[in-house]
Parts: C-alpha cells; sequence; structure tokens
C-alpha cells in the first residue's frame, strides 16, 4: 500500500514538475517573442524615422505655438496644466500610430509569428520607449521657451513625466488597437481614449502639481501608488481583453 | 403573478417613496433645510446606474466568450437604460447643488468624474455605431465595455476619495453618512434604492425585448 502512495506522490510530482517545466517555458517563449517584435519595431522606426521625428515636430511646434500666443506664463498652475494638454495630444498622435499605420500585411505577420500577448506587450514597452524619449525632449524644450518659472523639484516632476509616459502608452495602446480594428482611423481614438485618460491626467497633473509646489515626496507617494495601480490594472485588462480582439 | 410580483413591488416602493419622502419628517438641517428630500431621489438613480452598467459588462464578458447577438443587445440596451439613470443622477445633482452649494454645477470632485465616467459609455454608443458588420461591433464593442469598466470604478469609488468633496461622507460611503442616521430617513431611502434599482432593471427589460423584436423583423 505504502508503495503505491510513494508511486502516485512521485507521479504527481513528476506532474507537477513537468507543469512548471512548461510554464517556465511559455515564458521563456513570450520573452522571446517579445524581444524579437520589439527589435522589430526599432528596426523599422529606424529606417523610416517617421513616427519619432514626425511627433516630435508636433510637440516642438504646438509648445512654439503656445509660445508665441502666450508669451509668458506668470501662473505656475497654467505652466503644469499647459505642459500636460500639449503631452496629452502628442503622446494620443504618437501612440496611436502603433496599430492604425500598420498594413494588413504587417498584422498579419506577427500574428502568425507571435503569440497576442508577445505583440500587446512589445508595442507597449516600445511605445512607452517612444514616449520616454518624447516627453524628456518635450519637457526639456518646454522649460526652455517657458523660462518665467522652473519647478523647485524637477527629480518629483519627472518621475511624473515618467509615470505619464508609461500611462499614456499602457491605455493608449489598447484604445488605438481597438481604434484600428474598428476601422475607423483619428477621431474614434481620441473618443475612445479621452474618458480613459482624463482620470489618470488628474492624477498626473496633481502629482506634478505637488512638484511645481515644491511639496516634500511623502505627500506624493498616494499619487505615485495609485498611477502605478491603475497601470497595472489596465496591462491586466489588455493582456485578457486583446487576443479576442486580435483574432479576426 | 411569478413573473410579475417584482414589477409591482418597483412600482409600489416608487411611489411609497415619492409620497413618503415628499411628506414624512426629516432632520432640520442647516444649509441643506427641505432639499435633504432631494437625496430619496438623486442617490437612487446612481445606484440604478450602477446596477444596469454591472449588467451591461456582464453580459459583454458573456457576448466574448458565447458570440451570441442576444447577449450584444443586452449589454448595448443595459447601458442605454444605464445613461438615462446617469443624465437624471446629474440632473437631480445639479438641481440640489444650486440650492445648497450655490451653483448649478460646482466643480465639486464626484460631479465632474459622474459625468466623465457616462463620457465613457457615449463613447462606447459612438463606438457601436462606427462598425457597420453586426459581429465585428458586437466583439470590439464588448471589449471597450470591459476595458472602460475599471477605469468607471477607479472614476466612481476611488478617486472621489483623493480629493476634497462637497459631497458629505468624504472618505465614508457616499450613501450611508450622517445623512440618513436618522431611521426616519433610511424608512424611505433604502425603499427608493431598491424600488429604482428595480426600475431601472424593467427600463433594460422592455428596451432589450424591443429590440429583439425589430432584430427578429429584420432578418425575416
Amino acid at each position: 500500500m505504502a508503495a503505491i502512495s510513494n508511486k502516485i506522490t512521485t507521479i504527481q510530482q513528476f506532474k507537477h514538475a513537468i507543469f512548471i517545466n512548461k510554464s517556465i517555458f511559455a515564458v521563456m517563449q513570450l520573452a522571446k517573442e517579445v524581444k524579437y517584435l520589439i527589435h522589430k519595431e526599432v528596426l523599422l522606426e529606424r529606417r523610416s524615422k517617421y513616427t519619432i521625428n514626425g511627433v516630435l515636430l508636433y510637440v516642438v511646434s504646438t509648445i512654439f505655438t503656445c509660445y508665441l500666443s502666450f508669451v509668458s506664463l506668470g501662473d505656475k498652475l497654467t505652466w503644469n496644466a499647459l505642459f500636460w494638454i500639449i503631452m496629452l495630444f502628442a503622446s494620443i498622435n504618437g501612440v496611436s500610430k502603433s496599430f492604425l499605420q500598420e498594413t494588413k500585411g504587417q498584422q498579419l505577420y506577427s500574428y502568425i509569428l507571435a503569440s497576442p500577448a508577445a505583440v500587446l506587450i512589445s508595442k507597449t514597452v516600445y511605445n512607452t520607449l517612444l514616449m520616454l524619449v518624447l516627453t524628456t525632449i518635450a519637457l526639456g524644450f518646454y522649460t526652455l521657451v517657458f523660462d518665467s518659472f522652473t519647478p523647485p523639484d524637477m527629480v518629483l516632476y519627472y518621475v511624473a513625466v515618467v509615470l505619464g509616459s508609461v500611462s499614456f502608452s499602457t491605455v493608449f495602446t489598447m484604445v488605438s488597437a481597438i481604434a484600428s480594428k474598428a476601422g475607423n482611423g483619428g477621431m474614434l481614438m481620441a473618443i475612445l481614449s479621452f474618458p480613459i485618460i482624463i482620470p489618470v491626467l488628474i492624477l498626473l497633473i496633481k502629482l506634478a502639481k505637488n512638484a511645481v509646489d515644491g511639496l516634500p515626496w511623502e505627500n506624493s507617494y498616494d499619487e505615485i501608488a495609485m498611477l502605478l495601480v491603475v497601470n497595472v490594472l489596465m496591462v491586466a485588462t489588455s493582456l485578457l481583453l486583446f487576443p479576442y480582439l486580435w483574432r479576426d | 403573478m411569478k413573473k410579475t410580483w417584482w414589477k409591482i413591488l418597483a412600482s409600489v416602493l416608487v411611489v411609497y417613496t415619492a409620497i413618503a419622502g415628499l411628506l414624512f419628517g426629516v432632520p432640520h438641517l442647516a444649509i441643506l433645510n427641505e432639499t435633504i428630500r432631494n437625496l430619496y431621489f438623486h442617490v437612487p438613480m446612481w445606484f440604478a446606474m450602477i446596477v444596469l452598467f454591472s449588467i451591461s459588462v456582464f453580459y459583454s464578458v458573456k457576448s466574448l466568450s458565447s458570440k451570441s447577438e442576444i447577449d450584444d443587445i443586452k449589454a448595448v440596451e443595459s447601458v442605454n437604460a444605464g445613461i438615462i439613470f446617469g443624465v437624471l443622477g446629474l440632473i437631480t445633482g445639479a438641481i440640489w447643488a444650486k440650492y445648497t452649494w450655490g451653483q448649478f454645477w460646482s466643480f465639486d470632485p464626484k460631479q465632474n468624474f459622474a459625468a466623465i465616467s457616462i463620457l465613457l459609455y457615449f463613447a462606447y454608443l459612438i463606438l457601436r455605431n462606427a462598425i457597420d458588420e453586426e459581429q465585428k461591433r458586437a466583439k470590439i464593442s464588448a471589449i471597450y465595455n470591459v476595458f472602460a469598466f475599471p477605469m468607471m470604478v477607479v472614476l466612481l469609488f476611488v478617486l472621489p476619495r483623493l480629493k476634497d468633496s462637497l459631497h458629505p461622507g468624504n472618505g465614508g460611503n457616499p450613501g450611508f453618512n450622517s445623512y440618513d442616521l436618522d431611521s426616519r430617513m433610511r424608512m424611505v431611502f433604502y425603499p427608493a434604492c431598491l424600488g429604482w434599482i428595480l426600475i431601472g432593471y424593467w427600463v433594460y427589460t422592455i428596451r432589450f425585448r424591443i429590440r429583439n423584436i425589430e432584430n427578429k423583423q429584420q432578418h425575416n
């Protein structure tokens, strides 16, 4: 009897080990696919240099237009609000490229090569990188032009900007996938993403305002934690839903 | 009779709360005075809306796996019914705000976020209009609905807690605060919530049945 039960436990252990091995293999496979797809995105971008340069020019011209119309921003709240409004529109334009711009052939290519999760993760990571570059340059140019005010706590402000890039790309990547499948580009993208991004934007502006007011970091932990939670929530729901969207 | 008891219950409850809400005694509080009676009409609207939107998300999830047209119609019709209650909640709230806070729109976080969450569902309806193919429409709009729902929860239940609101019960549950500690108000408030939620569900079932019949006629 003991021998049999011993055997059963060893079989169970064996099965368990196989399961763990399988899941490790699946994760490794996913990581490999994600790495490959990001490499593909970066390669395509490096060849055409369309998205990054286009969006950069967009941001710089917007900031310059604002500079010409405002001349100088006396109020620090206006300074903060204007920056985030510019960032919002720039990132909608930048991130929406990820799915809307792809041709049917490109989509089919990644559909055959990789799992839906890998496609979504790679797009999100790539967009985050893109947004980081973009927002950093935009912030630099913005402080250069509107030099009437600089946030006393620049590090915290930059933390807000980084969190902003991450949240914009997690939300807009999924929304742009939805808009591209609906086959009705730009306007739908804006309509669908605004109500979803507004809560995130409110948190971001509040965090950035703390930096503008030069408050100690303890006052901002709530907002930072909240933003991280919202991002995790968004990525989790996107990962759950994307396979249904991807399959046509 | 078996199927209609809850409809009778809903009508009785709503008629009761309309009469009792206007006639029964209420605590006399400064600023609020008699407008406190609006609690019986304003707050149940939000409960009904949240219940209807939850039904919608449930059927959206279901339609993603079942791919049935019925589930899709149920999802969209509960959103339609939910929006009616959301707009009524905003209107009753704005009127209440005029008499207590001084303005129809007082830049209160809860007011703003409620308006945004209704925008979310208008966006859902516009997304549906943008797609012609029925199955594709069902799938994509269900995905958007499920994607947007956590954001609505954040908007209505989490973010207002982080901000100072003119609404009572900051940090506590908005419906169950110092107002209705008065037992006389509870006698009306709880039936009002139940009654309006049931009425909302009733509106949704009627809308669903009409849409279903229209659909069948189209197919024939």
